[in-house]
C-alpha cells in the first residue's frame, strides 16, 4: 500500500510560537491555531508554504470538553501531503470564527454549511445564509445536543428491535407522527412564512449593475428548479437575467439534503458503507473505495493484494461508465435529446452487469470491506471485464467520438464557452477533470497516490482551455486513461485472499482522526473521521466533489447566456445525491 | 465542409439501425432464435451485442447472477413430516448489523423456564425501509436469511413483511443461488463431521 | 393479447359475423386507452430517478407501455413517479407540482425513501413516506429497484387502472369531488402540515407544560 499518510513537512508551531501549537491528542495530526491569529496563519500557509488548494472544512462539536472546532485540510495542487490546522472556540453561542473566504475562495459553501449544521459564525463571510436547511429551521442538526424528531438512541443497533422487537412504526412515538419536531409552545398559525429575503438580497448585491448596450432593459430574477428538467437532480438556481444574459446567479441547495452526516454518527462503521453508496449514485464504487480507505487508515491495516486490484478494476470500471454518462447528458441538456445518451446507457448497462454480478446490484454495490472486498470475481466475470475492456469499450469510445466530436452543432455550443481558468479553479477548490481540463495536472492517483496506483503507468489526462470543448473532450481522455489502468490491473492481477481481515459486523477502530481522499470521477471526494475508540464514529464528514465545484458556478457564469448555464451544469458534473448529502 | 460533422454522426445511427436486422437476419439464417431464449438473452447481454439492445420485460426476463439481491427472505427446511424447520435462531445478529434498523425480531422464551429458545415467535422487515444492501445475509451464521431473486413485488399497501411471509423453503434457496448453496451445505456438512468425530474422540477418552 | 382483454365481454357474436364485428364495453375501452398512455411527469429526485432514466433507455424501454413521454410540465402529466427521497425542503414544490396536475392522475411511490422514508428515515430532513401527504397508489419496494421492478410496478399500476369504471372514477363525479387538492405545507421551525395546525399547537403548548412542570 502507498504511504497516503504522509509525515508533517510543515512545522507551523515553530513558524508561529504562541500562536499555533501542534496537535498532540493521541491520533491527531496537525495544527492548533489561535482563533486570532487565523488570517495571519492562513495566508502564510497559502502564501509562504504554498497550500494553495483548500479542500475540505468542518467542524466538530467537542460536547464534553465545551468545545467547538473547525478542521482545515490545505493541499499543494503540485502534490504530496498536506497541511491540517485548527481553530477551537468556546462552546458557547455565538460561536465565532474569522472566515477564509479571502484567502481561499472556495471556502464558501463549506463555511456555509458549518454554519447551518453547526451554528459557527464565520465572521467575515459576505453571505452566510442556511445552506442545506431552509432559512427559519430550529437549531443546528449536527450539534451533539440536537436531537431529530425520530430520535432513538445515540448508536445503532438499537435495543428496541430484539429480543422484543415487536414491530413499531418510529411514527407512532412521535408526538407529531411525522418526523417533526416543533420548539414548545410554537403556533403554526401565527407563523410567517420567509420570503428567502435573504437570497434576494444576496443576489441582488453579486448582481453585475453595468452590463454594457445602450437599451436599457429590465432585470428580471428567475428560479429554475428545484423541479427543472435540466438541474441534474433537485438543484434550485435563483438567476437575474438581463435579457438572455446572467448578471447575477446563486445556486440553493438542500433539496435532497439526507442528512448523510448525522445518520453516519449514529451507524457503526460497518453501517455507513451502504450509505456511501448513496451519496455519487453513479458511482457507488468510488464511494466506498474513499470510505474503506479511510478507515483503514484510522485502523492502519493492510489491504489483501488481490483486492487492491479487484478495488482498482472497479472505481475505473465505474469511472468510465460515470463519464459516459456525463457525455450523454452533456449532450441530452445540449439539446440532442436522447440518441447518445442511449448509447451511453447501453455500455453503461454492460458495466453494471459485471457490478451486478460480483456485489449484487446494479448501482448500490455495497461491495467494499474494510481490508478488502467481500467476495471474489468470479472467473466468468472476470472474463466478461476483459471482453468489455480488450474489445468493447475502446471500441465504443471511439464510436462516440467519431458520433459527436465533430458536429458542428456541439462545437458551437461548446467552443469557447465558460472558460475557466486555471488560477480562478485553484482559488476556488475546484477539483477533478474540471480542475485538470484548465491545465492543471491535479489527479489524485499520481499526486498522492492512494492504493496500489503507483503500480499502473499511466497518464494524467489535461487540457489546457478550460473552456466546455475541453472539459468534453477530457472525459474521453480520462475514459481511455482508465482503460490503460484497467488493461494492466487485468493482466496483473494476482491469485489470492480477498481480505486481509476476519469477516465481523464490529470492526475496532482506534481513537484518532483521519482524511481519506480519493479521485473520484467528479473529483476530490474526501472523508473526515473522528475516532473515539467506540464502535460508532463521533464525527463522520464527507468532503463531496461537486459541492465544492459549484463554488466556481457564479462567477463562470456571469455575462453568458441562459443556455449555456444549462450546459455548464452538466459539464460540472454534479449529482444531487453528493451534493446535498 | 460544413454538416460533414452531423453526416459522420448520423452514419453512426444509420448503422445502429441497419445493424439490427443484419443481427436479425443472421440469427434467422443460422436457424436461432433471437428473441425469448435465454440464448438470445445473453448474446443482447453480451460485449457482441449489437443493434436491438432491449430485453422485454415482462415477456422475458433478464438472466439475473447469482449474487443478485433485492430483498431478504427467511429460509426453512422441510422437515420429515412436511413441518417447516425455521434455521433462524432469532440470535439478532441481522437486526445488529441492519444499516436502516428495519429488522425486528420477537425471541421466543420458554414458557416454563422462562428462558430464550432459539427460535423466533414473530419477525419483521419493513421492506419500505430495506435498502437491499444485504448484510444481514452476509453475516447470519445459520445461513438463515438471505437475499431474494425475486423483484416484482410492488404493491398497493405499504409493505411490512412477518414471519409468514418470509419464509421461503431451502429448496427454493437452492434454486435460486445453487452455487452458494452447495457451498454452505458443504461447509455444513464438514462442521457436522468434524463436530461427530470431537464427540467420538471424547467418549473414547474418557 | 390486448384484442382479447378488450372484446368479449360475457357476449356471443353469432359465428358468421364473428370476423367483422367487436363487442366492447366502455370502460374497457376507456381502460385500455388510459392504460396505455400514461404519461409520467419528468421529475427525478434522488438515486432512484437514475434508474428510471435507465428503464427509459433501450434496454427496458418503457415506451412499450406508452410511457416514455416524460413530461417537464405537470399540466400534461398523468403520473408522478416519486423517485427518491423526499426531503421536508422539496416537499412543498412536490405538493405544489401534484396539486397542478390534472385528472385523472396517479402517484407511485418508486423505492424506499419515497414508500416510507428508507435508509434516511430517521434523517430530520427526510418526510417519512409521501403517502403522508398525497394518495399513493402502488409502492414499490427497493432500494433503488430495478428497472425491472420498475416496470413490474408500473404493469401494477396498469392493473388498477383496468379495474376503474367509467361511471364511478372520482373526476367526473361532479357532486363530490373536490380535486383531490393537497393544501402547502409550509416551511417554518419544521414542515407545517397546515392539515393538522390545531394537532401542532396542542402538542406544542402541551410540550411547554410538561417542560415546566
Amino acid at each position: 500500500m502507498a504511504t497516503a499518510t504522509q509525515t508533517q513537512t510543515v512545522d507551523l508551531a515553530a513558524r508561529f510560537p504562541g500562536m499555533v501549537s501542534a496537535d498532540t491528542r493521541p491520533g491527531y495530526t496537525g495544527f492548533i491555531v489561535n482563533k486570532d491569529n487565523l488570517i495571519e496563519v492562513a495566508t502564510a500557509v497559502r502564501d509562504e508554504f504554498g497550500f494553495d488548494l483548500m479542500t475540505a472544512v468542518t467542524g466538530v462539536d467537542y460536547i464534553a470538553e465545551n468545545k467547538m472546532e473547525v478542521v482545515y485540510h490545505a493541499f499543494k495542487t503540485t502534490g504530496g501531503a498536506g497541511l491540517v490546522f485548527k481553530v477551537q472556540v468556546e462552546r458557547v453561542d455565538p460561536i465565532e470564527v474569522p472566515s477564509l473566504i479571502n484567502i481561499w475562495p472556495g471556502v464558501d459553501f463549506q463555511e456555509r454549511e458549518a454554519w447551518d449544521l453547526y451554528g459557527i459564525k464565520f465572521t467575515g463571510h459576505p453571505d452566510l445564509r442556511r445552506i442545506l436547511m431552509w432559512e427559519g429551521f430550529e437549531g443546528h442538526p449536527l450539534r451533539k445536543d440536537w436531537k431529530e424528531p425520530f430520535y432513538e438512541e445515540d448508536v445503532k443497533p438499537y435495543k428496541s428491535r430484539w429480543p422484543e422487537g415487536n414491530h413499531t412504526y418510529a411514527e407512532e412515538k412521535n408526538p407529531y407522527r411525522d418526523n417533526l419536531n416543533f420548539p414548545e409552545g410554537f403556533d403554526p398559525e401565527k407563523f410567517t412564512v420567509d420570503k428567502e429575503e435573504d437570497l434576494y438580497l444576496s443576489l441582488e448585491r453579486d448582481t453585475a449593475k453595468d452590463v454594457d448596450g445602450s437599451m436599457k432593459t429590465e432585470h428580471i430574477v428567475v428560479n429554475m428548479g428545484p423541479h427543472h428538467p435540466s438541474t441534474h437532480g433537485v438543484l434550485r438556481v435563483a438567476v437575474t437575467l438581463d435579457g438572455e444574459t446572467i448578471i447575477g446567479l446563486k445556486p440553493v441547495m438542500g433539496y435532497l439534503h439526507r442528512n448523510h452526516d448525522k445518520i453516519g454518527e449514529r451507524n457503526t462503521y460497518l453501517q455507513i458503507i451502504p450509505y456511501t453508496d448513496r451519496l455519487d449514485y453513479f458511482n457507488s464504487m468510488s464511494n466506498n473505495f474513499g470510505y474503506v480507505t479511510t478507515i483503514e487508515k484510522l485502523m492502519k491495516i493492510q489491504v489483501a493484494e488481490r483486492a487492491e486490484y479487484i478495488r482498482v478494476i472497479m472505481a475505473e470500471l465505474s469511472r468510465v461508465q460515470n463519464h459516459l454518462i456525463f457525455i450523454g447528458m452533456l449532450m441530452n441538456d445540449l439539446g440532442t435529446m436522447y440518441t447518445p445518451s442511449l448509447y451511453a446507457f447501453e455500455e453503461r448497462e454492460l458495466v453494471l452487469d459485471i457490478f451486478e454480478a460480483v456485489s449484487g446490484t446494479r448501482m448500490m454495490c455495497n461491495y467494499f470491506r474494510f481490508g478488502g472486498v467481500v467476495r471474489d470475481i468470479p472467473d466468468y466475470v472476470l472474463q466478461k471485464i476483459k471482453d468489455l475492456v480488450f474489445e468493447r469499450l475502446p471500441a465504443k469510445t471511439d464510436e462516440m467520438e467519431r458520433f459527436l466530436n465533430e458536429n458542428e452543432v456541439l462545437v458551437a455550443r461548446l467552443k469557447g464557452i465558460h472558460v475557466l481558468n486555471a488560477e480562478d479553479a485553484i482559488k476556488y477548490s475546484v477539483t477533478g477533470p474540471v480542475l485538470r481540463a484548465t491545465g492543471v495536472p491535479y489527479d489524485l492517483r499520481r499526486a498522492d497516490p492512494y492504493s496500489i496506483y503507483d503500480r499502473f503507468d499511466f497518464d494524467v489526462a489535461v487540457r489546457h482551455n478550460g473552456d466546455m470543448m475541453d472539459n468534453y473532450l477530457i472525459r474521453f481522455d480520462e475514459i481511455r486513461q482508465s482503460l490503460r489502468i484497467l488493461e494492466q490491473a487485468l493482466k496483473q492481477i494476482p491469485q489470492g485472499p480477498i481480505n486481509s481481515q476476519k469477516a465481523a459486523y464490529q470492526v475496532r477502530v482506534p481513537a484518532g482522526e483521519a482524511y481519506g481522499r480519493i479521485e473520484s470521477p467528479k473529483g476530490e471526494l474526501g472523508f473526515y473521521v473522528v475516532s473515539n475508540g467506540k464502535p460508532n464514529p463521533y464525527r463522520y464528514h464527507v468532503r463531496p466533489a461537486s459541492f465544492v465545484n459549484l463554488t466556481a458556478v457564479e462567477s463562470m457564469c456571469k455575462g453568458s447566456k441562459i443556455a449555456d448555464f444549462v450546459a455548464l451544469l452538466a459539464m460540472l458534473d454534479i449529482v444531487m445525491g453528493e451534493l446535498d448529502r | 465542409m460544413y454538416g460533414k460533422g452531423i453526416l459522420k454522426g448520423l452514419s453512426v445511427t444509420w448503422k445502429r439501425f441497419w445493424d439490427t436486422y443484419t443481427e436479425d437476419i443472421s440469427w434467422m439464417l443460422r436457424g436461432k432464435k433471437r428473441y425469448n431464449t435465454e440464448e438470445g438473452i445473453r448474446h443482447r447481454s453480451s460485449k457482441d451485442t449489437k443493434g436491438i439492445f432491449t430485453v422485454q420485460y415482462p415477456e422475458e426476463q433478464l438472466i439475473v447472477p447469482e449474487e443478485f439481491r433485492y430483498v431478504p427472505f427467511l429460509v426453512y427446511d422441510e422437515g420429515a413430516d412436511g413441518k417447516k424447520e425455521v434455521r433462524c435462531t432469532s440470535c439478532g445478529i441481522c437486526a445488529k448489523v441492519c444499516p436502516p434498523q428495519c429488522i425486528w425480531i420477537v425471541r421466543t422464551n420458554d414458557p416454563v423456564t422462562n428462558r430464550p429458545v432459539p427460535v423466533p415467535t414473530d419477525f419483521y422487515i419493513d421492506m419500505d425501509i430495506c435498502m437491499n444492501c444485504g448484510f444481514c445475509a452476509e453475516y447470519c451464521p445459520f445461513d438463515a436469511i438471505k437475499m431474494d431473486h425475486d423483484f416484482a413485488i410492488a404493491s398497493y399497501e405499504r409493505n411490512v413483511y412477518n414471519l409468514n411471509k418470509l419464509l421461503k423453503p431451502a429448496s427454493y434457496y437452492a434454486g435460486i443461488r445453487p452455487e452458494n448453496y452447495a457451498r454452505e451445505e458443504e461447509a455444513r456438512k464438514a462442521k457436522e463431521a468434524a463436530k461427530a468425530a470431537k464427540a467420538e474422540a471424547a467418549a473414547a477418552t474418557s | 393479447m390486448d384484442n382479447e382483454k378488450l372484446s368479449l365481454p360475457n357476449y356471443n357474436i353469432p359465428q358468421d359475423i364473428e370476423n367483422v364485428v367487436a363487442i366492447t364495453t366502455l370502460d374497457r375501452l376507456y381502460n385500455w386507452g388510459r392504460r396505455s398512455s400514461v404519461w409520467p411527469l419528468m421529475f427525478g429526485l434522488a438515486c432512484c430517478a437514475i434508474e428510471m432514466i435507465a428503464a427509459q433507455t433501450a434496454r427496458y424501454d418503457m415506451a412499450r407501455f406508452g410511457m416514455e413521454v416524460m413530461r417537464p410540465t405537470p399540466r400534461q402529466a398523468d403520473m408522478m413517479l416519486v423517485s427518491g427521497t423526499v426531503t421536508k425542503k422539496m416537499l412543498p414544490s412536490i405538493i405544489r407540482l401534484y396539486n397542478q396536475m390534472p385528472e385523472p392522475k396517479y402517484v407511485v411511490a418508486m423505492g424506499a425513501c419515497a414508500s416510507s422514508g428508507g435508509p434516511f428515515k430517521e434523517g430530520y430532513n427526510v418526510v417519512a413516506g409521501i403517502d403522508k401527504f398525497l394518495p399513493v397508489d402502488v409502492y414499490i419496494p427497493g432500494c433503488p429497484p430495478t428497472p425491472q421492478a420498475l416496470i413490474a410496478g408500473m404493469i401494477k399500476l396498469q392493473e388498477k387502472i383496468d379495474k376503474e369504471s367509467i361511471s364511478k372514477v372520482r373526476w367526473y363525479n361532479k357532486e363530490k369531488f373536490d380535486g383531490n387538492y393537497v393544501p402547502m405545507p409550509l416551511l417554518g421551525p419544521d414542515l407545517i402540515d397546515v392539515r393538522r395546525n390545531t394537532e401542532i399547537r396542542d402538542i406544542a403548548a402541551k410540550k411547554t407544560t410538561q417542560e415546566s412542570a
